[in-house]
């Protein structure tokens, strides 16, 4: 018997959830939202999902397979959720060459160039987005109303209209809407309420904390309350701009992604404040409408320096 | 109230596996093997040769410095040999080897019960050093070292410690059960020695029986009680049941919970008015100042889902793993895992020719399912480690210095802080050996 004695440094037990477990429960998490964005926008949406995922996920074994690693790895969640990701981050006519162009940009640049999971600096699918808005602007700003009646050039984002200066009580959309998802938007981004269920079920398993989306929700909200005003300081909808854009997806679903924000607690606080005022500040003074994926990839630029200055404080420490 | 301490982890306990066995009385084993460094310190000095005859409880080896602890004969019989042995931890220690002949009388002749109010706190002292009483813990610290604080740091505080925050073992729990009124009065004396205000009992909640024990203990004492200040039991203990969490059993944590008192970096409890005893070390102390009973035996839990009869039991000293099967029943299922110590900090045997000595609280069995094989994977930066650390350290951060040989960075980060509870290898979703790398950066810092 003794030979086959198996000997190691302790703990001998380990805890039941594994890097595989936790992708694939964002991923779970995620689905809500985007059945409900297939069910708002139509069929084409769900094409656009597939595609981004089938994507990603060859790339992920191209990649794996050009830089000599175990292509098992490809079935380890990241892949999968970082086409998700990406394809909830496009509008819901998009040509189906868009999902598979951002996300093999996402997975190739963002990500395996960078040594593959756990060591690129940027959100992958933050990456592929930017590339899409930076190659094709018009496509990614072609919006569609809600219904499966395609009337694909009429829609705007709501906060596309708001920044253009129209009230957005005009085109007849309620906080409800904003908050059913009846509005035009990314896929994934609209129907905040199957977000913030999936949400809820990654806090409860603690899969993620509540650390960086609350503050980021929060500085947004108090940022817009108070310079977003018509009528002056403190006069502004927080509700609107927190429901309107993509906070909600890019707060709990983006910012959160673990390789690219901070470790510690602390951390991850500055980390969603620096989230949200950079939101705030580019929704309000810059050309685009919209900040949320931005705001989160400069953020990641800065997050080994905000690591380096939060470490925790040891248990002892002279004060 | 209790106060929290940050980090730790909560893994599945499987206690009740061997929480109701009584524990067993110790068999004498064909050979034992004592190892002449079953504690923290320099190693005892054998004061027998090969050839000579012991009674149970005779010492055999005396201790050599300050920090160091006598060894006794745990069963009556002829040294056949003093050669190096492995030990549980891996090394290999100069033993003492005893083999009965057949006929002696195995009990131990306990000494007249003696009235031990009028005796001062300096005697004491020399009783326990004489009976090699070791911390039972885990990290066999000399009792009376550990007993005797400089002037200049007074304790005011004992924390009697029977947390038991490791997962599968029992013997601590049983041990309040059945010698309840036994532990109370070695605290008594912990407490007398250290001429200490406070006293606290701390029970996991996990073993109500325990503390229901202790409460019923505590009161009949307070009924019974007259003795005056300076007397034994003039300090009356406060029971604190403890909310689930490892690793509270962690002197450091321990202390924060109930005291609120930080224990420095780099520090003793002392250093903060402080002394915990595990239950079991109170116990030893009962019977080597009530009956001159030196340490030659201990209670231990053998368990995991493959033993056929999971027990408590007590064990001489340096009885051979592989000679106890008969008390155990053997396996119902092939082991791939023998762990000494719990299966958070204990150590994985490389055979079941390992002798039991005084750290060993318990031995685990686990399966080929039980075990992780987990292939180490790439950090993905999720900060379970960071919250899982009890003394707040980066552990992931730490891993990428050690990986690097970047040893001064990893000492300024405080490394050397890392008492090595494996909260963040047990958490780590990347299966990332990280006590493995703290401890390689810890012994590497020496040398820096």
């Amino acid at each position: 018997m003794s030979e086959a004695l198996v000997v190691s440094i302790g703990p001998h037990i380990k805890d039941k959830v594994s890097t595989k477990r936790i992708m694939w429960a964002v991923t779970f998490a995620l689905l809500p939202a985007g059945i409900a964005g297939v069910f708002i926008f139509g069929i084409n949406s769900l094409f656009v999902i597939i595609a981004g995922i089938v994507a990603a996920v060859v790339t992920e074994a191209l990649m794996l397979a050009v830089r000599k690693k175990d292509i098992g790895a490809v079935w380890d969640g990241s892949a999968v959720l970082t086409g998700l990701l990406l394809a909830y981050n496009l509008p819901p006519q998009s040509p189906l060459w868009m999902p598979v162009a951002g996300s093999f940009f996402a997975i190739a640049i963002g990500k395996q160039v960078f040594g593959g999971l756990g060591h690129n600096i940027f959100n992958p699918a933050l990456v592929g987005r930017a590339f899409l808005m930076i190659s094709w602007p018009v496509y990614m700003t072609t919006w569609q109303n809600p219904g499966w009646k395609v009337d694909a050039v009429t829609g705007a984002t709501p906060l596309a209209l708001c920044k253009e200066g129209q009230a957005i009580v005009m085109k007849g959309v309620s906080y409800w809407d904003l908050f059913i998802g009846q509005r035009g938007g990314c896929i994934g981004e609209v129907c905040v309420i199957a977000l913030l269920a999936g949400a809820a079920y990654l806090l409860v398993k603690k899969y993620i904390t509540w650390h960086i989306p609350s503050t980021y929700i929060a500085t947004v909200a108090v940022m817009s309350w108070a310079f977003n005003g018509k009528a002056g300081l403190f006069t502004g909808d927080a509700l609107f701009f927190t429901l309107a854009g993509g906070l909600i997806l890019g707060a709990f679903f983006m910012a959160t992604d673990y390789v690219t924000s901070p470790l510690s607690p602390r951390g991850k606080v500055i980390f969603g404040v620096g989230c949200g005022l950079l939101t705030f500040l580019i929704r309000k003074f810059s050309g685009y409408p919209e900040g949320v994926s931005y705001a989160i990839l400069i953020m990641n630029s800065i997050t080994p320096i905000i690591d380096r200055y939060t470490f925790p404080k040891w248990f002892g420490a002279p004060r | 109230m209790q106060y929290r301490f940050r980090g730790g982890v909560h893994p599945l306990t499987f206690k009740s596996l061997a929480s109701d066995k009584l524990i067993k009385r110790s068999f004498i084993p064909k050979r034992v093997v004592l190892p002449l460094s079953q504690h923290t310190g320099s190693p005892a000095q054998a004061v027998v040769s090969v050839g000579d005859r012991v009674n149970v409880g005779d010492l055999v080896a005396k201790p050599s410095g300050r920090i160091s602890a006598a060894v006794h004969a745990s069963i009556a019989g002829k040294i056949t040999k003093i050669a190096y042995f492995p030990t549980y931890n891996q090394a290999r220690v100069l033993s003492i080897v005893i083999e009965p002949e057949g006929g002696e009388d195995q009990d131990f002749k306990p000494k007249p019960d003696r009235n031990i109010d009028p005796i001062p706190k300096e005697e004491f002292l020399g009783i326990i050093r004489d009976a090699g009483v070791v911390g039972l813990g885990g990290a066999g610290f000399p009792a009376d070292v550990k007993l005797s604080p400089p002037a200049n740091k007074p304790v005011d505080t004992v924390i009697l410690n029977g947390a038991e925050c490791e997962p599968y073992l029992t013997c601590d729990h049983r041990l309040m059960l059945e010698k309840t009124q036994e532990i109370l009065t070695g605290l008594d004396i912990i407490v007398k020695i250290l001429g200490a205000k406070h006293a606290y009992i701390a029970i996991e909640k996990n073993k109500l029986s325990a503390i229901y024990a202790m409460e019923k203990a505590l009161k009949l004492n307070s009924l019974e009680r007259r003795a005056g200040p300076g007397r034994l039991g003039s300090v009356k203990p406060k029971l604190i049941a403890l909310d689930e969490k490892y690793p509270q059993g962690a002197e450091k944590q321990i202390i924060k919970v109930i005291l609120n008192r930080i224990v420095p970096a780099g520090g003793l409890p002392m250093d903060v008015g402080c002394v915990a005893n595990n239950v079991g070390t109170a116990y030893a102390i009962y019977e080597a100042v009530y009956f001159g009973k030196p340490l030659f035996e201990r209670a231990i839990t053998i368990t995991g889902s493959c033993v056929r009869e999971p027990v408590n039991t007590w064990v001489r000293m340096g009885t051979m793993l592989s000679d106890m099967k008969d008390i155990f029943g053997g396996f119902t299922k092939e082991p791939k895992k023998i762990i000494m110590g719990g299966p958070m900090m204990g150590f994985a045997q490389y055979s079941m020719d390992t002798p039991i000595s005084k750290g060993v609280s318990g031995v685990v069995f686990l399966t080929e399912e039980e075990i992780d094989t987990h292939k180490e994977s790439v950090c993905i930066r999720c900060g379970r480690c960071v919250d899982a650390c009890p003394i707040g350290l980066v552990p992931t951060t730490l891993m990428y210095r050690v990986k690097g040989e970047n040893f001064p960075e990893a000492k300024s980060l405080g490394i050397a802080n890392c008492y090595e509870c494996g909260a963040c290898a047990y958490i780590c979703p990347a299966k990332i050996p990280l006590l493995d790398y703290m401890k390689f950066g810890k012994a590497k810092i020496q040398t820096i």
